[in-house]
């Protein structure tokens, strides 16, 4: 029994992180970020690439995104083209991935060390993130939560498809951070679930400090409520989507290097993860982090023990955990609905 | 205003019809148009149910699914004969859309797409686990549609089946959004209050559409498991119904000719991807979903609101519409035989909102045949005392009588049916309707006519009542020259006149207006002035809030004031004019 709670409690962290992702995206641009399974993916296949010494497609994917990001930033500033401007899309956008590009390829076939291979890994799909938000997002940042839900499926389409293409079909691992482990009573803890907790405690911790103390998560906090508002009171709305995005992408490579170890990742793997995550972070009403979490936990414990009791059920089972907690929503929904148009 | 709009369909239907006739006609075509078919109808189902009802689904494709395994588990364990199972093929997909949708359609925003791609990919699952559906290969060897020797075995006799059931939904798609629930339906989507002030069941309206959108896929599953005669959960999956989403949008997500353009769009494109990608790339897999995600993301951008509308506007726009025939009459609204003289009372009414004390025993009450006004600076508590008395806002305290009769904790629906109707402050009209179409949708309660009467034409006699009843009163504002346009294009001043013809369709016996005047030129005030005077000499009462001080000073027979949710004044206009605490309340204190 405990163990099952055990592995519970390590997937229910991975779902926390992802959740808490959706969450931050979601206040901030509006996006249901459906891709944030490839996230995961593109992180956990990029370091098992990297270990094993090959050259990861998402590299290059990262410097392409970052040239037609470019490219967007030069059009939509065509009237008012000045130095800085220039100066900072290059920065950006090219120089950016093109660093991450010539380490990547500097460092394959050369073993890097986990730590370096953990960092480039960050790197490029951080980017991408943030390329993601750019091209994909910004243009139609004003839209309704539906159209941007569309295109959400959109981006997850394309790159999962390119996942298949830069991994192939088959399955990797990456190595564990850490091979320690201890036996504490009738329970092991290896070093990977270690740091899974702490990982995932230390962000919750960081999520919160930084949307309730600094200035930044505040102005982001700002934009989710009303665009234009925080518009008028001089927040770049376009910045706190990108600063989103690039966290949303870290946080699913953080969780993808995470788990690689522990599970076999697919090309296509990322997409059921990050739906979990989902799962918890609609429990959590899209809003709350502690409660995006603790939902996280339960969703992983009530995996685990469905997979040990009824395993061929486990997903069933999984995601209708989703209705008790939409009836429960509905029967709390306010007499008057906010305007909408 | 039929025969112009079923010209183009019969058209459409004899064109389809000759189509495999033609020679030289490659038997791949059939097949392609076969699944174009299949899509349109699940497609047709997300246009009424996300694009006009503004209900999102990505799961329409489990309920393919329950139409598909319902006929392959009787056809082939129990061998039932195909058209026995169509019938129970719908009414499970409808079930299963009872169950689900009591959970889902009483949510709002993105809870419900996401709740629909969860229990989507639950369902996805239980198909592939449940021995009896054959896990996950599912069920093979379904036998084929039959009539009489004629066994549908090959893509082009199932054609037939395909597309018949494609231009029949079609037509009951159309015909029911032509309809009394077709304007309730179509309300939906701009929020709740509107049409729940004209006695619209929205919760109802709502299922009634998501039931509809799984019968219609249910539909499509019944011919897609007869098609390919096997069943497996592959193309029930979170992917098929996010496809059709996709089907939806691209086609133009508001109208049912979109939904058959989108999939023929996508099914098209679809095809030609995967047979030439690879070509082009070399043989690497899953090419078109990559081409297929980047272009979704980039007709977002470029064209959101779909092909259909982009090519209709480029097509010559039809002569208007006929306008109704306003000899027909509906029977008056049920009222009381005798009139009693006090209308409204309202005691010591509250309303919290936390700490915060909207309307604080706010007491007044209006006779018949009464104008009042209700004043008073921003923030003073008189929208707010709209919604108590409309039933939109629950009191915490006191109590509001209308006739005598409580109406504490009655929903809006039952207000409106005592003869209490209203506009609103932030115009909630639907713009994508005409006036004739939004104004009719307040006669809604004194109509009948049901989903079903529509779809099949039976509720022409009604219908027709309906719309005269809103075309009198469109007269009567004098929008007459307006009647066929597009709300949405109306300047504010006119939408909130289209708003008070709205109001009357309720044949009502108290007016409540909010701020109608704001927006108005002039001489349209003075006329707007006139015919709340010949409203009330005609036996109404109004109960107005508006901030046009000479408008209200000239017109009310009585002046409530409020400040900081408090009843500060009541009196005649001329001895509001003088009264110290209205004018320290507008004017701040007198130094």
């Amino acid at each position: 029994m405990l163990f099952l709670v055990q592995d519970g409690i390590t997937n229910g962290a991975i779902y926390a992180l992802l959740g808490l992702a959706l969450v931050l995206v979601f206040a901030v641009t509006r996006v249901i970020l459906i891709p944030q399974g490839e996230f995961v993916t593109y992180g956990a296949l990029t370091y098992a690439s990297l270990a094993s010494g090959q050259f990861p497609g998402t590299a290059k994917l990262a410097v392409a995104m970052g040239v037609v990001a470019f490219g967007l930033d030069m059009f939509a500033g065509r009237k008012a083209l000045h130095g800085k401007l220039v100066a900072r899309a290059i920065l950006i956008n090219l120089v950016l991935p093109a660093i991450a590009f010539g380490l990547t390829s500097w460092f394959s076939g050369r073993q890097g060390g986990i730590a370096v291979n953990i960092a480039l890994s960050l790197l490029i799909v951080a980017s991408i993130g943030l390329f993601l938000y750019r091209i994909a997002f910004q243009p139609i940042a004003h839209t309704s939560v539906l159209v941007l839900l569309i295109a959400s499926v959109g981006c997850h389409l394309a790159m999962q498809g390119f996942g298949l293409v830069f991994f192939g079909a088959e399955g990797q691992r990456g190595p564990p951070l850490s091979n320690e482990a201890f036996a504490f009573g009738a329970l092991r803890f290896t070093g990977q679930s270690i740091a899974v907790y702490a990982i995932t405690i230390a962000f919750i911790a960081a999520l919160w400090l930084f949307f309730g103390f600094t200035l930044t998560g505040k102005a982001l906090r700002a934009t989710a409520v009303n665009r234009l508002g925080a518009r008028l009171v001089g927040i770049r709305t376009t910045l706190a989507g990108q600063i989103a995005f690039l966290m949303a992408a870290s946080i699913g490579a953080i969780s993808g290097i995470l788990i690689v170890p522990i599970t076999t990742l697919y090309y296509d793997t990322g997409f059921l993860i990050g739906l979990k995550g989902f799962v918890a972070a609609i429990i959590g009403g899209l809003v709350s982090y502690p409660l995006t979490a603790i939902a996280a936990l339960v969703v992983g414990i009530v995996e685990a023990f469905s997979s040990f009791y009824a395993s061929d059920y486990k997903e069933v089972i999984v995601f209708f955990l989703i209705l008790p907690v939409l009836v429960l929503r509905s029967l709390a929904v306010p007499a008057v609905e906010e305007e909408k148009d | 205003m039929a025969m112009p709009q079923r010209l183009p369909i019969l058209l459409f239907a004899l064109v389809m019809a000759a189509v495999p006739f033609i020679p030289g006609v490659p038997p791949f075509w059939i097949v392609l148009l076969d699944n174009i078919g299949l899509s349109a109808l699940v497609a047709m189902g997300l246009v009424l149910l996300t694009g006009v009802g503004g209900l999102t689904s990505f799961g329409q494709a489990a309920f393919c699914g329950f139409g598909a395994y319902t006929t392959a588990v009787l056809t082939t364990t129990y061998g039932l004969s195909p058209w026995l199972t169509l019938p129970l093929s719908l009414l499970v997909a409808g079930c299963a859309a009872v169950v689900l949708g009591l959970v889902t359609v009483r949510l709002s925003g993105h809870y419900l797409p996401l709740g629909t791609i969860a229990w989507g990919i639950g369902l996805f699952y239980l198909f592939s686990k449940l021995e009896f559906l054959g896990r996950n290969d599912g069920i093979s060897a379904i036998p084929p549609l039959s009539i009489g020797s004629l066994k549908m075995l090959d893509p082009g006799t199932i054609y037939f089946a395909i597309w018949i059931a494609v231009l029949l939904s079609a037509l009951l798609t159309i015909n029911l959004l032509d309809s009394r629930t077709g304007r309730a339906i179509r309300a939906l989507r701009r929020g709740h209050i509107a049409a729940e002030a004209f006695g619209v069941h929205t919760p109802h309206a709502k299922l009634l559409v998501f039931i509809y959108a799984a019968v219609l896929a249910g539909l499509s599953g019944w011919l897609y498991a007869h098609f390919v005669r096997a069943a497996n959960p592959t193309p029930f999956g979170a992917q098929a119904g996010i496809e059709y989403l996709f089907i939806a949008v691209v086609g133009g997500a508001g109208y049912v000719w979109g939904g058959v353009l989108g999939a023929a769009i996508v099914v098209v494109l679809k095809e030609v991807l995967q047979s030439y990608l690879p070509y082009v790339f070399g043989g690497q897999g899953q090419l078109e979903t990559i081409v297929f995600g980047i272009l979704l993301v980039v007709l977002l951008q470029l064209a959101p609101t779909g092909v259909w509308p982009w090519l209709m506007a480029r097509l010559p726009q039809r002569s208007d519409r006929k306008r109704p025939d306003t000899s027909l009459t509906l029977p008056a609204r049920a009222r009381a035989a005798t009139a009693p003289a006090v209308l409204l009372q309202i005691d010591n009414a509250r309303k919290q909102f936390g700490g915060v004390i909207a309307v604080n025993d706010v007491s007044f009450d209006v006779q018949a045949r009464e104008i009042v006004a209700l004043i008073g600076p921003n923030g003073a508590g008189k929208s707010t005392t709209f919604n108590l008395v409309t039933g939109v806002l629950t009191a915490s305290g006191g109590k509001i009588s209308v006739l005598g009769q409580s109406i504490d904790n009655a929903p809006p629906q039952e207000i409106v049916k005592l003869g209490i109707s209203r506009t609103f402050q932030h115009v909630k009209l639907v713009p994508d309707m005409t006036v004739l179409e939004n104004v009719a949708l307040g006669a809604h309660q004194r109509g009948h006519a049901g989903a079903i009467a529509s779809m099949l034409r039976l509720d022409r006699a009604d219908e027709a009542k309906l719309l005269a009843e809103a075309a009198r009163q469109i007269e009567r504002v004098g929008l007459g020259d307006q009647i066929n346009q597009l709300a949405g294009s109306l300047s504010l001043g006119q939408q909130r006149i289209v708003e008070i013809a709205r109001a009357l369709c309720v044949d009502p016996i108290l007016l409540l207006l909010d701020e109608p005047a704001a927006g108005l030129r002039h001489m349209e005030k003075q006329q707007l002035a006139a015919l709340l005077r010949q409203l009330r000499d005609g036996g109404m009462s109004v109960l107005l809030v508006e901030h046009d001080m000479g408008f209200v000073m000239d017109l009310a027979d009585r002046i409530v004031v409020l400040d900081f949710g408090t009843k500060i004044a009541e009196g005649t206009p001329a001895a509001i004019k003088t009264n110290p605490d209205v004018i320290k309340a507008y004017l701040g204190a007198v130094a």
